[in-house]
This record gives C-alpha cells, sequence and structure tokens, in this order.
C-alpha cells in the first residue's frame, strides 16, 4: 500500500497554492507535513483526501490512478482542527456513524464502537451528546469517528491545535501508540516542530505550497538539506549568520566570534545555522565557543529560559535549561555548542554538520 | 468589612424607570383599570368586577376571531418557514450573488406596513390590478372583495411576500455559520443532501430557527395594519383578525370595557404561547 503524488500542482485563480509535487507516503507510517500556516499543509491533504482535484498531476494509491476519484469510494477519514462532530448524535452514533452508512450489522457496530472508545477512553460517555463534552473529549471522539472504519488513509489537520495545553500534551504522547498496528498510511498536519519530533516517522517541510523536504523526521531535523527545511523545522526560529572559513579556523563574519573545527569543508564563506538550545548560559559538549551580547528580552517558558539579545547586527534565540534571569540591557556572556552548528553555503544548501 | 453605602447609583436607574412607567406600565394599568369597570361619559366609572371578561370567554365573537387567527398564523409558519430555510440553502454563499441576494430580500421588510397593504389591495383588484386582472383574465373567479377564499389567499401570499424573508435571512446567517469542515466530513462518511441538512445544517440552524419562529409567530398572531388596508376584515368577518376585532369594538362601538378585558386576554395568551415554545425549544439547552 502506498500514496504517492506525482507531479501535483493547485492553483486558484492567479494563485498558486501548490508547486509541482512529488511524494511518496509508504504503508503503515505516520507522515508528518510541517510548515506555517497557509504553507499549504490542509489544500495538500485534501487532493490526497478527493475532496479537492489538483490543476495537474496524478495521485497513485495502491498502484491505481485515483486523481478525480470521490473522496466516498476512497475509504479514507479526516480530523479537523475544530471538534466536527454531529450536533445531535451521542457519542456513539457519531463514532457508529461512518459504519452505519456501510450497512454492517449492529452487533459488530457496537463491538468495534465499543472498542475504539476504549481506546479514545470515551467508554464512560457513550449516552453523551457532543456539547456536554469538554474539547478533549470532542476532539477524541473525532478521532475515533477516524478510526472505527479501518481506513486506508488517516488524515489528521492539526488535530491538537484547538486543544489547551495539558490536553495537547497528553493526546499528543498517544497519538502514535494508536496507529501503531494499523494498515494505513497516517498524514498529520501541524505547524510545530515539536509535534514532528514526538510524533516520530517521516516529515515533509513545507513552505509557501512546496514540499522543501521529505524523510526521516530525525534526519530531516538533523541533516536539513537546505536552510528553508531548516528554519521550518525550528522553533524558537534558527539563529543564521554568515561567518568565513580559512584552515580549520571559523569566524562570525560581522564581529571577531572565533572558533575552530575540523569540519571538512574548503575555505570561503558560509552560513551557520544554530538552533536555540545550542545557545546556552552554561557550556554543552566538548567544543564550545562564547558568545557576548547585550540582553533584549529574557523570558521563561515552563522550566526554560529564552534569552533574545543582540550581537553585532544581528539578534540572536537562546534557550537554556532552567531558570536564568537576564535584565533587559544586561551585557551577557553565552556559550555555543560548535558540535551542532549547521554549515550551509551561499546557494543555502547544507554542507556540513557538526 | 466596611462597606460605605452610597445612593447614587438610583440616579442612573431612574431614567429606565421613569420610561418603562410611561410606556408600559402605565398605559397597561390604564387598560386594566377599563377592564373592571364600566365607562360612561364625563369620566364616570361604575365597578363591574369580572363581568367583562366572563362576556369576553364566552363570547362567540371572540372565539370566531381568535380561531381566524390561530389559523392563518398556523398557516403562515407552515408556509413560510419551510420555504425561508429553502430559499436561504439555495442562496449563493460567495460572489457577486450575495450582496444581490441579501438586498433583494431585505427589500419587502423596509416598506412600512400600510404601504404593503395599500399595494396588495390595488396590485389584487379584480379589475384593474395586476393580479387580480390577470387571474380573471386566465379564467379564474377571483374576487378578493366578495370572496372569502379569495381574500384570505390574498391575504396570505401577501404576508409570505412581505415577511419570508425574515426567516430567510436568519436562516442564511445560520447557515453561514456553519464551518466548511462539517462539509468536508459528511462528505467523507457518505453522507447524502438530505442526510447533511438533517444532521448538520437543522441542528447547527436551531437557535435561529427558535428566533424565527417566534418572531413570525408574535408578528402574524398580532398582524393589523396590513388586512386592515388590504381588506378592512373582510369581506363580512372573513378576514376579521384578533386585532382587527378588538379596535373594532373599542374605537368602533366604544366598548373600552370589553375592549380592555379583551386586549388582556389576548396579551396573555400572546405571552404564554411565546413562554411555552421557548421552554420546550430551550430544553436541551437547560440540560448542559
Amino acid at each position: 500500500m502506498s500514496l504517492e503524488l506525482k507531479e501535483v500542482e493547485k492553483k486558484v485563480g492567479i494563485e498558486t497554492h501548490i508547486y509541482s509535487t512529488n511524494l511518496k507516503l509508504e504503508k503503515n507510517t505516520i507522515n508528518v507535513l510541517l510548515g506555517s500556516t497557509l504553507a499549504g499543509k490542509t489544500t495538500l491533504m485534501q487532493i490526497m483526501a478527493g475532496l479537492d482535484k489538483p490543476t495537474s498531476g496524478e495521485i497513485w494509491f495502491n498502484g491505481e490512478n485515483v486523481t478525480g476519484k470521490e473522496v466516498q469510494k476512497r475509504n479514507c477519514s479526516m480530523v479537523y482542527q475544530q471538534f466536527i462532530n454531529y450536533p445531535n448524535f451521542t457519542v456513539f452514533d457519531n463514532i457508529a456513524s461512518p459504519l452505519k452508512i456501510t450497512g454492517i450489522n449492529s452487533d459488530e457496530i457496537k463491538q468495534r464502537v465499543g472498542k475504539v472508545a476504549e481506546l479514545l477512553k470515551l467508554s464512560a460517555m457513550l449516552n453523551k451528546k457532543p456539547d456536554e463534552l469538554s474539547g478533549g473529549q470532542q476532539q477524541r471522539t473525532a478521532l475515533a469517528r477516524a478510526l472505527v472504519k479501518d481506513s486506508d488513509l488517516i488524515l489528521l489537520d492539526e488535530p491538537l491545535a484547538n486543544l489547551d495545553f495539558k490536553l495537547r500534551e497528553e493526546l499528543r504522547e498517544e497519538l502514535p501508540k494508536l496507529f501503531e498496528d494499523r494498515d494505513c498510511i497516517v498524514v498529520y498536519a501541524t505547524t510545530e516542530p515539536l509535534d514532528a519530533l514526538m510524533i516520530g516517522g517521516n516529515t515533509a517541510t513545507l513552505l509557501e505550497g512546496n514540499v522543501v523536504q521529505y524523510g526521516n523526521t530525525l534526519d530531516v531535523y538533523n541533516k536539513p538539506e537546505n536552510l528553508t527545511s531548516a528554519k521550518v523545522f525550528s522553533d524558537p526560529p534558527m539563529n543564521i549568520a554568515e561567518i568565513t572559513k580559512s584552515g580549520d579556523k571559523f569566524k562570525l563574519a560581522d564581529n571577531n566570534v572565533q572558533w575552530t573545527s575540523s569540519v571538512n569543508i574548503k575555505d570561503g564563506n558560509y552560513k551557520i545555522g544554530i538552533r536555540p538550545h545550542n545557545i546556552t548560559t552554561y557550556k554543552e559538549g566538548s567544543n564550545s565557543v562564547e558568545i557576548n551580547g547585550k540582553v533584549l528580552i529574557s523570558e521563561l517558558s515552563g522550566s526554560e529560559s529564552l534569552i533574545h539579545f543582540t550581537n553585532g547586527n544581528l539578534n540572536w534565540v537562546s534557550l537554556s535549561n532552567g531558570i536564568q534571569q537576564r535584565n533587559i540591557g544586561e551585557d551577557t556572556k553565552l556559550h555555543m555548542n560548535v558540535d551542532e552548528f549547521l554549515y550551509f553555503d551561499q546557494n543555502n544548501r547544507l554542507v556540513n554538520h557538526g | 468589612m466596611n462597606k460605605t453605602f452610597n445612593q447614587k447609583a438610583w440616579y442612573f436607574v431612574i431614567p429606565v424607570f421613569v420610561l418603562v412607567a410611561f410606556n408600559a406600565a402605565v398605559p397597561l394599568m390604564t387598560v386594566v383599570n377599563y377592564s373592571f369597570q364600566e365607562t360612561f361619559g364625563s369620566n364616570v366609572f361604575a365597578w363591574e368586577g369580572t363581568r367583562w371578561f366572563k362576556e369576553i370567554l364566552h363570547s362567540e365573537r371572540f372565539h370566531a376571531s381568535l380561531g381566524r387567527q390561530a389559523i392563518f398564523t398556523f398557516i403562515i409558519l407552515l408556509i413560510q418557514l419551510p420555504l425561508g430555510i429553502f430559499i436561504a440553502l439555495t442562496m449563493p454563499k460567495k460572489g457577486w450573488g450575495v450582496p444581490v441576494c441579501l438586498i433583494l430580500m431585505s427589500m419587502p421588510l423596509l416598506i412600512p406596513w400600510n404601504v404593503v397593504g395599500a399595494m396588495w389591495n390595488i396590485f389584487a383588484l379584480p379589475d384593474i390590478g395586476f393580479l387580480g386582472n390577470s387571474l380573471n383574465s386566465i379564467g379564474f373567479d377571483y374576487n378578493f372583495t366578495q370572496q372569502s377564499g379569495d381574500a384570505w389567499f390574498t391575504t396570505i401570499l401577501m404576508d409570505v411576500w412581505h415577511w419570508t424573508s425574515l426567516v430567510v435571512l436568519l436562516s442564511y446567517a445560520g447557515l453561514n455559520s456553519i464551518q466548511p469542515a462539517y462539509y468536508q466530513a459528511a462528505e467523507i462518511d457518505g453522507a447524502s443532501r438530505w442526510d447533511i441538512f438533517r444532521y448538520i445544517e437543522l441542528p447547527k440552524m436551531k437557535k435561529v430557527l427558535t428566533l424565527a419562529i417566534l418572531l413570525r409567530f408574535m408578528d402574524s398572531f398580532m398582524i393589523y395594519t396590513e388586512p386592515f388596508v388590504l381588506t378592512g376584515g373582510g369581506p363580512g368577518n372573513a378576514t376579521n383578525f384578533l386585532s382587527l376585532d378588538l379596535v373594532k369594538m373599542a374605537l368602533g362601538q366604544f366598548d373600552l370595557g370589553p375592549a380592555a378585558a379583551m386586549s388582556l386576554i389576548y396579551f396573555l395568551i400572546v405571552l404564554l404561547i411565546c413562554w411555552i415554545f421557548y421552554s420546550l425549544m430551550m430544553k436541551d439547552e437547560a440540560r448542559t
């Protein structure tokens, strides 16, 4: 089983929503579409589902060309950001709704709904109506509807975006387990890099209607093909600076922060990408370099501290563990973990890692 | 804890009290006053107790106009609600058609009631009116000034023309608030158009439809101006609805006592039906 997009393109009027895209999703995989709002995640999903037709290109499913085949005939299910359930059905009837249409007998419906409800911790709520449930339970109901019918393709369009923090974390942990031994392709759209890392599987980074990179999630994270992919897969935003290299000496272009590294690239000008958590108030890794800066903002996020600072003409973001208070305007010294630097050439392609 | 007492807030409330007193409480109490007394010239009153109420409740005339009123309102709701929902469903959701439809729909609502009555009166005249003349020329024996059936037909047609738009606009607003994802989810489930209407659109429109039914019930149950101008309650008493009858009794015959009693009964009927209806419709909401 596989889902393949061949040179799929989507235009609406004069605007291009999806630029020519090739993507092959394999059986039993979870695939994350990662990108900001308007990157084309939803459009891509609707094309995969058959809710929307591509302007050009083909969609192949299991070796069959399904371009233009109606969604009802494709055996897929979808969960949305909004909690979509039938408002005057009970939770049981909501979960059963995709089965009832297929004409399965009521005993089997009961058994299958019961099983899915238990999996999603909804057993106690089967007789309630959606508006009597919390947001988390409503979304669980929508998920149960998607899971109950053994779809070949399950599409999740930012399913956690409207949930509050606690419920989001809880459901995010459960999600990969729900799909573990299912014979289907799961596509999960999100704006949050952390979601992609926690869900694992494969990730496609998207920017403005382009699939920038597709591959194993950790590979995409650790070895982004280019600067765009690295930027999409970094939150808080990645720090990018111009550098020059000669021999084993590296130097930031607009000041004199210097380090040595055995990275094997030619002498010349490069860009580096440094993830915020690789700039810390304490030393990390065997090879680190100091950077001085003036604090712009210092904020706490849970048990982590974000310090925004300026150095040279650039604004930098650092993310350290623990509570690290700095005053605005204060001069501070931070440490960058050289082994985690990403080096890009002048065409923004990754040339080396570490 | 020490509370400081300051009565200045009353100054903000007093204007409301005064206004409500003058536009509601005082006129209502005047009517209540009349309803228990017999009035003679030069402001002479005589106490009658509940006599007028008993008389009205047992009067055949009142039963007849209440019956006509109930039938009229029932027919109006039966036509205007489904028709309004149907038109709202067929209206475009985007593009240039939206403002065009909305403006067309609002037009009848903007026309003063007596103008509507006068318009339809002329429109329906059997000799010179476009509608009346056309119906007669294609073989219908149509004359709303002489035949009760025709008078009812014209009154109902006029009200449908005038007020269906209100149901349309409310339903349209309700439909537009449904997120597109609902339709997609139903499409994925393979739901039919009828299923989408029954299980998504209707439940999602519940609140605006409750409002539409309430408004249309109250307005049609208290209708006065349009039939007054169109038929004047005739021919005979055929379209003599409650408020027409009330005005005839109060100002035509100058029976202030019975008319006052009738107003109060009328008022209580409207209040009671609205209350029962609203409680029934909102029972589900209260449970959650």
